[in-house]
């Protein structure tokens, strides 16, 4: 038997209320085992209160490549931010 | 329309050039990759190599104060292998290629593993000033262009200075001691002191890839700058220990505003790179010997993976 482990992409959450983030990724034969060295690994020093594990597989990119037609439309759009509008300063709780 | 490998070489420097991190999926020169792959590998080596010579003194560490903390560094050392060969991954190498080069000896780690830690002073020594060069060249790392990398380094440097301090108390607490405990911490300097030295490499003039490096930002700093700022923030650390740096042409230079210090034995250096430093052989056949053992509990966690997932088909049909 000589079968590489899967590699998983970890995510954590810091503490309550916030997002899980992704730190990184690991080795490891299961979920199961992907958490525990998760544990081990990025939450040594109290960094994380939950952890998400996901095979890297599982996860589908946007092309780099592609990422001006992607991404580049909404450079223009400056209507969709607050501070398009112009409006009197004595206006308040705006 | 395809473009043609010129115009991506230019279109890359550029976005170096403007500051801009380089990702996984981006397109890269092979030269690139090739180099980071080396790099980062080589790196990840030295901290899972590095685990050695401290992990000689866990069991005989003086107080469970001592052990605990050198448990704690040599555990993150073997995380900071993992941030790093998971980097080195994005680029299209296996972990397990990268352990076959480390084990059959292909792969290079940083030489400074291949010197005995003989006493429990070195334990101080190392922490102080072979964490305190990693630290230099690891700081600088943070900035390197390639992002998967940087990120790598910024939690590696987090973790570090604690790896650095608890050698320096080590050290302080000995040079406070009795006159033997003071001469054991002497003695570690003087063992340590060159090696640490060369730990950034060859001189400028004779590091021929420095140049590329530096072009592509993978280096942002030369490797006789970060030694020569390694040295200026050491030596006043060891007047404090009232130790003696054992450099007999080491003095400070009011007009560089710089330390001068002696010629550093390359004879030796390139001895210990070519594989013939004290300990080569025993790291390598420590190395060989953790991974051959532990092949029985690899086996045993993939069967049991395999198990349970063919009882939860089994379930589900």
């Amino acid at each position: 038997m000589n079968k590489e482990w899967p590699i998983w992409e970890i995510f954590i959450r810091s503490k309550n209320g916030l997002d899980h983030r992704h730190v990184g990724s690991l080795h490891a034969a299961d979920a199961e085992m992907a958490i525990q060295n998760a544990r081990d690994v990025y939450t040594r020093r109290q960094e994380g209160v939950s952890i998400w594990v996901v095979e890297s597989k599982h996860i589908t990119a946007s092309n780099p490549e592609k990422s001006g037609e992607y991404f580049e439309p909404a450079k223009d759009k400056v209507y969709r931010h607050p501070t398009f509008y112009k409006l009197p300063d004595e206006l308040k709780h705006m | 329309m395809e473009k043609n490998i010129k115009d991506l070489e230019a279109e890359f420097q550029k976005r170096i050039d403007n500051g801009e991190n380089i990702e996984a999926k981006d397109w890269m020169p092979e030269k690139y990759r090739k180099t980071h792959i080396r790099q980062i590998s080589q790196h990840a080596h030295s901290e899972v190599v590095g685990m050695l010579p401290e992990g000689n003194w866990i069991s005989r560490a003086p107080s469970l104060r001592r052990k605990v903390a050198l448990l704690a560094k040599v555990q993150d050392e073997a995380g900071h292998g993992l941030y790093l060969y998971s980097a080195a991954e994005t680029l299209g190498i296996s972990r397990e290629e990268m352990i076959e080069q480390l084990n059959n000896g292909t792969a290079k780690y940083s030489s400074i593993f291949n010197y005995p830690s003989l006493t429990w002073a070195d334990m101080g020594a190392i922490g102080w000033l072979v964490d305190g060069a990693a630290i230099i060249n690891q700081v600088m790392l943070t900035k390197t262009s390639y992002g998967p990398y940087a990120r790598a380094m910024v939690r590696i440097c987090k973790e570090e200075s604690f790896h650095q301090r608890q050698g320096y108390e080590i050290m302080l607490t000995l040079c406070n001691g009795t006159e033997e405990q003071k001469a054991m911490a002497q003695d570690a300097l003087n063992r340590w002191w060159w090696p640490s030295l060369m730990m950034f490499g060859p001189r400028d003039e004779e590091s021929p890839n420095t140049e590329q490096s530096m072009k592509w930002k993978i280096k942002r700093k030369s490797n006789d700058e970060l030694r020569q700022q390694f040295i200026d923030q050491t030596v006043p650390q060891a007047d404090i220990l009232g130790l003696t740096v054992p450099d007999k042409d080491l003095k400070w230079n009011e007009d560089r505003g710089h330390y001068d210090f002696g010629e550093i034995d390359w004879e030796e250096f390139w001895n210990v790179v070519k594989g013939n430093g004290l300990c080569n052989r025993k790291r390598l056949k420590d190395r060989n010997a953790a991974w051959d053992n532990g092949k029985w509990v690899r086996d045993a966690a993939t069967a049991y993976a395999e198990r349970q997932a063919e009882k939860r088909v089994s379930k589900a049909s």
